[in-house]
């Protein structure tokens, strides 16, 4: 689950005239879209949790306690008989927002450092570096689980450890993007008419940049909400009663014999919503590569 | 070679010098004093006072970093709260158990993502390449410790063909120990064979296009020979340095697949530690594998160099 710069991402950036044939691209993609759909749904899903006709996510029912699939319950019941659909449901909303604040925390705080390395190098690009390297020799998931462990388990403290692990990835990206988008001759010009520095970041570096900071942020996602699941697995992230992918699988393992139910929904839920993110960031890659137009 | 590495080496410290700030860093994250949490329930201000003395707290933090980073280089890592072990014997111990778990997942991802990656680019745009894409795709998407109950659920309890957790130590008895460590590798290696498959596709697609393997064609030899033997051993440069680097992902794997197969290694450690506040052997954990995974990557520019010895030219 290690989470590096993706080779294919960091491509040159996109000029604006190729927007149009971009989209027009990503259109043609049925893989792309595929993706799109499967995010959308479980947006949706997310955001319909108040109004869908399902129980409370943590309404208990003692008569129906790991009682399996049926019409009042299509996705079963858990140990103490709440109903599976409903806290799959609600445990879309903890997911997604994981998977987004996380992804938002390392975009945040590290494209403007690595822009601020990329643009001023010397001594502030290499401390930066070293310290991009010292934060990416940590496996992901165990500087994760290693922040979420120190910072006390709830969902907010696992999407800041998430959010922190994955910040050197956009640090390395936007640096290598930024420096590459400084040996452009709109950029010489710029210099040349003087712009200032925050006017040349602003207006022609962070522009440029974006693309593949969007197609590497959506593939993050994918790999924040797995990290989310798996620190809920471990008792790090949503703490009980409040519904969780992870959490309900950590619960479910020990009723494998008598309710497989329990274990089977959530985790097809995230399989589909991380296959969704990766579909729609491969998509967006292909779309937005201006090596192959 | 020698002076490459030692320039990496040299290169290295700095990035070591950070993480060790880091990993002393952490402990003053926590919410709450440590010390009252080990003073017990009595908190005796002799004996807070006794423990303050006893891990230097009352040192000014620059002076506890010194001292903590000069026991680390002699390889004094603390002493764990909840065994009262030496924290590096504590790693000393269980990491063999990881060890063989992660040389099985990475030799099950080889035989898988290798050979997939060659035919998915061999046979570029038909059906096998669409389904090798989507199966490694999947692969990546599958949280793998859903995956390990599932396998359980279905391998264990439904067939009873092999043993639901456990650990059968390999000089006692190798072949339960494989047996019993067969699902855990095989769920921890399937997200590494994805990986490898689009790396080996991706080289293989680049290679083939290549003049050398024109003029072998042209030449007359069979496909295999050409497959095989001039594109894939050029293909397989970037992949070997690829797998090094997969270091990362089989540990951090290895902190969930132990956990579902109750295996006791580096990563149940891990989560052991956690949950015990053994803040040590969580800080130790760190630095462990952050100074391993930087020595991977030292290996992996090595074994790029061996492999391409354009690159030693330059």
């Amino acid at each position: 689950m290690t989470a590096v710069v993706d080779p294919e991402v960091a491509a040159d950036p996109l000029p604006p005239r190729r927007r149009n044939r971009a989209w027009e691209k990503f259109r043609r993609s049925p893989s792309a879209l595929l993706g799109g759909v499967i995010v959308l749904f479980f947006l949706i899903v997310a955001l319909l949790a108040p109004i869908l006709p399902v129980p409370g996510p943590t309404e208990t029912d003692w008569s129906a306690v790991r009682k399996a699939p049926s019409i009042p319950h299509p996705f079963g019941t858990d140990e103490i008989g709440r109903d599976v659909l409903s806290r799959m449901i609600w445990g879309a909303q903890a997911s997604l927002l994981a998977g987004v604040v996380s992804v938002l925390i390392a975009v945040l705080l590290g494209v403007p450092l690595g822009m601020l390395a990329g643009y001023l190098r010397g001594w502030t690009d290499a401390i930066i570096s070293r310290f991009t390297e010292a934060l990416l020799a940590a496996p992901f998931l165990i500087l994760a689980i290693a922040l979420a462990a120190f910072l006390g388990p709830s969902l907010t403290n696992a999407m800041i450890a998430i959010g922190l692990s994955a910040m050197p990835i956009f640090i390395r990206l936007s640096r290598a993007q930024t420096l590459t988008v400084m040996t452009e001759d709109y950029v010489e010009s710029a210099r040349a008419v003087g712009i200032g520095h925050l006017g040349m970041i602003g207006r022609y570096i962070l522009p440029n940049i974006i693309p593949p900071i969007i197609v590497q942020a959506t593939l993050t996602i994918a790999t924040a909400i797995i990290a989310e699941a798996s620190l809920s697995f471990l008792g790090l992230g949503q703490q009980p009663p409040a519904p969780s992918w992870g959490a309900m699988l950590n619960i479910a393992k020990n009723f494998l014999e008598q309710a497989p139910w329990m274990a089977l929904y959530p985790g097809v839920a995230i399989f589909l919503v991380v296959l969704g993110f990766n579909l729609l960031g491969d998509g967006l890659r292909d779309a937005l590569d201006p090596r192959d137009s | 070679m020698l002076a490459f590495l030692a320039r990496r080496v040299f290169i290295a410290i700095p990035t070591v010098i950070l993480i060790s700030l880091f990993v002393f860093s952490l402990q003053h994250l926590l919410p709450g004093d440590p010390i009252l949490v080990m003073a017990g329930e009595e908190r005796d201000p002799e004996v807070i006072a006794a423990l303050r003395e006893k891990y230097r707290l009352n040192d000014p933090i620059p002076v506890q970093y010194l001292a903590w980073a000069g026991n680390a280089l002699q390889g004094d890592l603390g002493i764990s709260l909840r065994t009262q072990q030496p924290v590096l014997e504590l790693i000393a111990e269980k990491l063999p158990v990881t060890i063989q778990l992660a040389v099985m997942a990475l030799a099950i991802a080889i035989l898988i993502g290798i050979p997939a990656g060659v035919l998915s680019a061999y046979k570029k745009g038909t059906w096998i390449d669409w389904v090798a894409n989507i199966t490694a795709l999947s692969g990546l998407s599958v949280p793998n410790f859903w995956l390990g109950i599932m396998l359980i659920l279905l391998v264990s309890v439904k067939l009873g063909w092999l043993p639901a957790s456990g650990y059968m130590p390999l000089s006692e008895d190798p072949l339960q120990s494989i047996r019993t460590m067969l699902m855990p590798a095989f769920v921890l290696g399937t997200a590494i064979a994805a990986t490898l498959m689009r790396h080996t596709r991706s080289a293989m697609l680049s290679v083939l296009k290549s003049d050398y393997v024109r003029t072998a064609r042209a030449k007359g030899l069979r496909e295999s020979v050409v497959l095989i033997k001039h594109a894939l051993r050029n293909a397989l440069v970037p992949v070997v340095t690829v797998i090094t680097l997969l270091f990362g992902e089989l540990l951090a794997g290895a902190v969930l697949t132990e956990q579902i197969f109750t295996i006791p290694g580096f990563g149940k450690l891990v989560v052991d530690a956690v949950f015990n506040r053994d803040y040590a052997v969580v800080q130790a954990i760190v630095l462990c594998t952050g100074i391993a995974f930087i020595l991977m990557n030292i290996l992996a520019d090595a074994a790029y160099r061996v492999l391409n010895p354009r690159m030693s030219e330059q």
